[in-house]
């Protein structure tokens, strides 16, 4: 607990029309860490991640970044460039752009208008971009509609574009929905590989890639926190079960232990 | 393969494309005559208007039906200073008639043409960035934004109309002689005022360009093709928009301004709801997200107005019509995605990306 939280959620409420869908939920997140967020339908998790992007404004509660700003006060944007990175469920690229393009607006920088309307593109950029490229496999087509890419490449475009923003919090929802299992794995080497440098939130549904590279896991339920631990704590645990299988607690999660 | 800009032959076609269309507009003098020409020089003020349209429907997807407003400042602003130097010190006509024995003092300053130029720019620029700064800061987008341009449209003409001591009224600001000392209508200042018509066509188109190509105008696509998404990246859409919108406003004020000099009469007819809607159809017909569709759109459709409506007065609105729905139909990017697609059909740049083609064919 000594060790500096990034960021810092305290007691967390929103609610929309008369329904909760977060109840004074606390969450941190310390550097470099790589927290899986788990939970059934309904249960808030999405909520959360958009509390702490600034796409909600939570009802009650505080959300720290750094240990000193107050994410509640600010915008969306400045939220963004303040180094909290976002990638939505459904994979949001631009599709009208090229990848490349895609890439390029993404790309750490500064945003105003006029810093923009006059910016070159330097060695170094393209260079950044063309190793974005490779790393997303994606190099051969730089140059393609992104519009025109498939589901699983959009996921990964759009992974890279979070990437080159070089934020110091990734939040992640569903990022391996739709991959194929190759696909999913080289996304969780990925997200190991990342989490050397960045913190990432993730939120999951798929559970054996949570059982494959989660170390520490949060569990959520009617927009409340359940509990909290490594993988192996939290599948222990009775109301996990409880939540997730229907009382049935011998059945999936904790086989897997074994 | 990302920084440098090869010079391919494609490249070189489309560079002796420009060069051929530049040095056609620039000899059109010697083939056309002084109507022929006027007619030409006021198509080319509309393609200015067009440009500026495109920027902000075709590149970044909004809809604005209020750029005949900005276009209608902009000529009442070079209309002002056309009747005062009229004049020659002498109260303009229709104050007279309406009983005042006074210029007014906002009309003073436009003695200077140096100053009505600069106002036919910086007021419908001011009025776009206020219209801009309360909209898209409170993400009013969309239809919404589009109904509220119509509203500022109504406003400004029934202000025109209703303070007609101070503007002319329905009658509009007409009766000009002289621009700068010499005769408004001799041939050789006409041809004199085409040639800074073309002039300041391209020169907007050269700047429109580079806004497009620059990536304020990827910002400005990305915005179009999800405005929450650029906001989670960093950038504030809002400011985005309002700069865009500004500049597109700037460029009707700017093609205003030349209209007044070739029509020699600027009204509130003339820049209504039924104007500005006209206007988006030049783009959407010359094909939006590319400029020289924007362009050409402009000018094929007020030469076909021009050509129809002479000889067949009644009809020309019923063919505006059909020529807009089977372009709304048949060919959602213009006669510009007619011609790509010509293109991609015989099998070239299959493998490229079309930049600039609008996906969607909603607002």
């Amino acid at each position: 607990m000594i060790e500096s939280s990034i960021l810092q959620c305290d007691e967390v409420t929103v609610e929309f029309d008369g329904f909760k869908a977060v109840q004074g939920m606390s969450l941190q997140l310390r550097k470099g860490e790589l927290r899986f967020l788990i939970g059934p339908n309904g249960a808030g998790k999405t909520t959360m991640l958009d509390v702490i992007c600034g796409k909600v404004r939570p009802t009650s509660g505080r959300v720290t970044f750094k240990e000193s700003v107050d994410i509640a006060k600010k915008k969306e944007h400045q939220i963004a460039e303040l180094g909290i990175g976002r990638k939505f469920q459904a994979p949001s690229i631009f599709p009208s752009m090229t990848v490349a393009e895609n890439l390029e607006i993404a790309m750490r920088q500064r945003r105003s208008v006029f810093t923009v309307l006059f910016a070159r593109m330097k060695a170094e950029d393209a260079a950044r971009i063309e190793h974005q490229l490779e790393m997303i496999g994606l190099q051969d087509k730089a140059e393609w509609r992104a519009g025109g890419l498939s589901h699983g490449e959009k996921q990964w475009l759009e992974i890279g574009m979070m990437l080159l923003q070089e934020p110091e919090v990734l939040l992640l929802d569903e990022p391996v929905a739709g991959m194929t299992d190759k696909e999913t794995d080289k996304t969780g080497e990925l997200l190991i590989e990342i989490s050397r440098q960045r913190s990432i939130v993730v939120v999951e549904h798929d559970m054996e890639f949570v059982r494959n590279f989660a170390s520490k896991v949060t569990v959520m339920h009617e927009g409340k926190l359940l509990k909290e631990g490594t993988m192996e704590e939290v599948q222990r645990d009775d109301r996990v079960a409880e939540v997730y299988l229907g009382k049935r607690r011998d059945a999936d999660v904790s086989r897997s232990t074994a | 393969m990302l920084t440098l800009k090869k010079l391919t032959p494609a490249r070189i076609w489309l560079l002796i494309g420009y060069a051929a269309a530049a040095a056609a507009l620039f000899s059109a003098p010697m083939f056309l005559s002084d109507f022929r020409l006027n007619l030409l020089a006021k198509f080319l003020a509309f393609a200015i208007v067009a440009l500026g349209l495109d920027l902000i429907w075709g590149f970044t997807g909004i809809l604005s039906l209020g750029h005949g407003i900005f276009f209608g400042l902009g000529a009442y602003a070079m209309a002002m200073y056309l009747k005062l130097e009229a004049g020659g010190g002498k109260l303009p006509d229709f104050m007279g008639w309406s009983g005042l024995n006074q210029l007014p003092w906002f009309w003073k300053p436009f003695e200077n043409f140096g100053f009505a130029v600069l106002m036919g720019i910086l007021i419908p620029a001011v009025l776009a960035l206020f219209l801009g700064f309360f909209t898209f800061r409170n993400r009013i987008r969309g239809v919404y934004f589009t109904i509220l341009t119509q509203a500022l449209v109504i406003i400004t003409t029934t202000l025109l109309v209703g303070q007609q001591a101070y503007t002319g009224g329905t009658n509009g600001v007409t009766g000009y002689s002289k621009i700068l000392g010499q005769s408004i209508a001799s041939s050789d200042t006409k041809r004199m005022l085409y040639w800074i018509t073309a002039a300041v066509l391209i020169a907007v188109f050269i700047l429109c360009r580079y806004i497009v190509k620059s990536r304020f105008g990827k910002v400005l696509r990305a915005i179009r093709d999800g405005e929450n998404r650029v906001r989670f990246i960093g950038y504030n859409p809002a400011v985005y928009q309002m700069v865009i919108f500004t500049i597109s406003a700037a460029l009707a004020g700017i093609a205003g301004m030349l209209f007044v000099l070739h029509v020699g009469i600027i009204s509130p007819s003339m820049m209504g709801i039924v104007p500005s809607i006209e206007m988006v159809l030049w783009v959407a017909i010359g094909g939006r997200g590319t400029l020289i569709g924007a362009a050409l759109g402009a000018v094929l459709m007020n030469w076909a107005k021009s050509e129809f409506s002479t000889t067949y007065p009644e009809g020309w609105t019923y063919f505006l019509g059909a020529v807009f729905i089977v372009v709304v139909v048949f060919l959602p990017n213009g006669l510009m995605g007619l011609a790509s697609k010509f293109k991609l059909g015989k099998g070239k740049r299959r493998s490229e990306p079309e930049h600039d083609r609008v996906e969607y064919p909603a607002v």
